[in-house]
């Protein structure tokens, strides 16, 4: 056996390989260490799929039910493992499903690798089957794009997509991939990618900005640490929690910053935002510096941009230049990966602790804690609210499942009261907002992380938008566990109606379908909790049960989510009711 | 406060970069008032000249942004003083005495001349390729076309060649 695998090996580094541009396609994927793929097979992409056909034991494909659903999948599942996500497309409609997903990946800086069949490049710009301009369509929404039209530069390009994805600030990428492409045969060249002359993901490290940050840092009597998911991106837990501990500086996360820090951690002061937590918005006036790691500023966390930090100095580390004075003016950029900028910053620091600062906001948590967090997961209502539900779902998973969220009110419920054991825990769509993100990217995140509980809490309005996923979750047998936050209502934009639109409540009530049925014909365990003392036992079921399992909880329907930012308002203007 | 600014960028010579540019500006609502691409002195490497009317905060993003795109190498920004900018207009005017007269005292390059029309060229800031359409307009110009500005840059270093090398260093490193 062992001669034999040598002699191949020999074989193959002398002799000139001769490939099919779609078994080029597989061998580069697998060179780049690509084990997981989600795709939908068509009539341009066919050649590719002929060739993965002999790939089955080597290559995880996840049949979706709509490309939109493999790319959120990919998104998820790059999201808990830190590699890209890669999907396989056909051309036309399938291409052009996956544009939201690919905006949605831009946005929250998700490594995503798309490959899309194209009609073969007699066709090109012939209105022919199946044909869209893809490369044109995609260039507002991916970090990179490109058209390959000969099997000989497939290798090339798929390795530099990949190089592209994941290094910097990681984007998703487009090859598109004309069908006589695939078909071509041509020599087959591999050489990884780790340079592009146009391209410098890693600019170098600016030592007087260091010095300059530092001495802020000295100086300041209430500064503020801001954590954003570059802290993931870049690896670089260990590097903030070293940092908080010289500094004893607090912190509070952004929505994708979540789980960076364990939710326990004394120097965690919770969630900035719209619907985050009340203290670090409310003190948001009174610091003096606050020191932004690897966030961009987001409309969300700045609420009133002019009023932002009105009192503070602002330190901005972060790897994308472009995102410096975008949107808040940086009195000291300092640019880099955070892995690498903040240890020399904690060299320079001064030990600290900053005990009666941390006590103010404890005291803001107490006030919040009292009004909002207390009703909201010890309720004594006849209704089932969204908050303790999450609450009890986390604590029967001993704050150590990976949460995936929809977008609206379950995923501001689910941020705010779901904790946080382990770094890359937190699925959302955050600068987008898609709604019908959560259910394939939960599909995704499982894959993922197999050897960890997937949880997925969704709105009834977000369940139904990708709720083809369901057939997924059937066929390749995935184990996620579904929260269906049910109001039969569109939760977040009838809370907006209540709120500044004088309860006219204009087209977000909905007249359900009986999702017990719905998951009994992809065939998912099912239970509906419409009483609070049902709650208890039936997370306990869906968490004990091995498979798939849909958990519809009838929740209070009109309950708001609280503390409240309004929209245009300066955060420290945050409302508790 | 709008002022004009002159950006270089220089790209790979990749199909559908001029579209990627271009997005920068849609997004952001800066209308171009000109735009010039065309090889540039390295084999390889495309130079755009941009033209701009937007405020300094605004053009400060735009660049960064122009630059970010991954098969842009650099992007630069320049106002009206820092560089020398020229651009040439073709006026295709009916023939006449009193026209030739005027192209004898303006000094104006004829390209062609036939029975009916001439072909002239003028180099020079927009003003003064505007200056002479305003002159010949009343002898009736049939066609005016303007190349679009391009610019050289005043400054002793040269950006994109030290991005290159350090570049290279990079690599070899």
């Amino acid at each position: 056996m062992h001669t034999t695998q040598s002699t191949y090996m020999e074989k193959q580094a002398t002799q000139t390989t001769c490939f099919s541009g779609s078994k080029a396609v597989i061998e580069t994927l697998l060179r780049e260490g690509v084990d997981t793929i989600f795709g939908y097979p068509g009539g341009t992409i066919m050649p590719v799929y002929d060739a993965l056909y002999d790939y089955q034991n080597r290559l995880n494909h996840i049949l979706v039910r709509h490309e939109q659903g493999a790319i959120h999948a990919a998104q998820g599942y790059a999201r808990v493992s830190g590699k890209p996500g890669v999907c396989i497309v056909t051309s036309g409609p399938g291409a052009t499903n996956t544009v939201t997903g690919l905006a949605d990946a831009l946005m929250d800086s998700t490594p995503i690798v798309l490959i899309s069949g194209q009609v073969g490049s007699n066709f090109l710009g012939t209105d022919a089957f199946q044909e869209t301009n893809f490369v044109g369509i995609t260039q507002a929404v991916t970090k990179w794009n490109c058209q390959v039209r000969r099997a000989a530069d497939i290798p090339g390009a798929i390795a530099k997509a990949f190089y592209i994805a994941q290094s910097g600030r990681p984007g998703p990428v487009v090859i598109d991939i004309t069908k006589d492409a695939q078909q071509e045969m041509a020599e087959y060249h591999y050489q990884k990618v780790d340079f592009i002359r146009s391209y410098n993901p890693t600019p170098a490290i600016d030592r007087e900005q260091i010095a300059q940050a530092a001495k802020l840092i000295n100086l300041s009597r209430k500064p503020l640490a801001l954590i954003g998911q570059g802290v993931i991106l870049g690896r670089a837990e260990k590097e903030l929690l070293a940092f908080l501990h010289k500094s004893g500086i607090p912190a509070a996360s952004t929505l994708l910053g979540l789980s960076a820090i364990p939710s326990d951690h004394p120097q965690w002061v919770g969630m900035l935002g719209m619907h985050g937590n009340y203290a670090p918005n409310i003190k948001n006036k009174e610091c003096d510096l606050l020191i932004a790691i690897g966030m961009r500023f987001d409309d969300r966390v700045t609420g009133k941009v002019d009023e932002f930090g009105i009192n503070a100095k602002i330190i901005h580390l972060e790897i994308d230049p472009a995102e410096i004075n975008k949107i808040v003016y940086a009195d000291v950029p300092v640019i880099g990966n955070v892995k690498e900028t903040l240890p020399l910053l904690t060299e320079r620091i001064a030990r600290n602790s900053h005990e009666e600062w941390i006590a103010e906001f404890n005291a803001c948590y107490n006030v919040e804690y009292q009004e909002i967090i207390e009703p909201a997961l010890f309720p004594t209502g006849k209704h089932i609210r969204m908050g303790e539900v999450v609450h009890q779902v986390s604590e029967a998973y001993r704050h150590d499942a990976v949460l995936v969220t929809d977008v609206g009110q379950q995923q501001m419920m689910a941020s705010r009261y779901f904790r946080f054991k382990h770094s890359r825990s937190m699925v959302t769509s955050g600068g987008l907002g898609t709604m019908g993100f959560g259910l394939p990217a939960a599909i995704g995140a499982k894959i993922g992380a197999p050897q960890r509980e997937v949880c997925l809490f969704v709105g009834d309005g977000g369940f139904q938008m990708n709720l083809q996923e369901l057939g997924t979750i059937h066929q390749s047998r995935i184990p996620v566990k579904i929260v269906l936050l049910n109001n039969n209502f569109l939760g977040m934009v009838r809370q907006w109606q209540d709120l500044f639109f004088d309860k006219r409540y204009s087209f977000t009530t909905m007249n359900n379908p009986d999702f017990g049925l719905i998951a009994q014909g992809n065939g998912i365990a099912y239970q509906c909790v419409e009483k609070r003392e049902d709650l208890p036992t039936a997370i306990q079921r869906m968490k004990n049960h091995p498979g798939a399992y849909l958990l519809e909880v009838r929740v209070e329907a009109e309950e708001n989510v609280f503390p409240m930012v309004p929209a245009g308002a300066a955060v420290s203007d945050i409302r508790l009711e | 406060m709008n002022k004009e600014y002159i950006i270089t960028a220089f790209s790979e010579n990749k199909v559908g970069l001029l579209n990627q540019i271009t997005t920068v500006f849609i997004c952001r609502d800066i209308n171009i008032d000109s735009l010039t691409t065309s090889e540039s002195s390295i084999p390889g490497i495309h130079k755009f000249t941009i033209i701009v009317h937007t405020d300094p905060e605004k053009i400060e993003k735009l660049v960064k942004q122009i630059e970010k795109k991954v098969d842009v190498l650099k992007a630069f920004v320049f106002t009206p003083d820092e560089v020398v900018q020229q651009e040439i207009a073709l006026y295709k005017v009916n023939r006449s005495q009193s026209v030739e007269k005027l192209v004898r005292e303006q000094h104006v390059r004829i390209l062609e001349i036939c029975d009916e029309y001439i072909v002239l060229e003028k180099t020079g800031h927009k003003e003064e390729t505007q200056a002479l359409f305003e002159l010949l307009k009343p002898y009736g110009v049939q066609q005016f076309v303007r190349s679009g500005q391009i610019a050289i840059i005043k400054s002793k270093r040269e950006l994109l060649n030290e991005y290159l090398k350090e570049r290279e260093e990079t690599l070899k490193a």
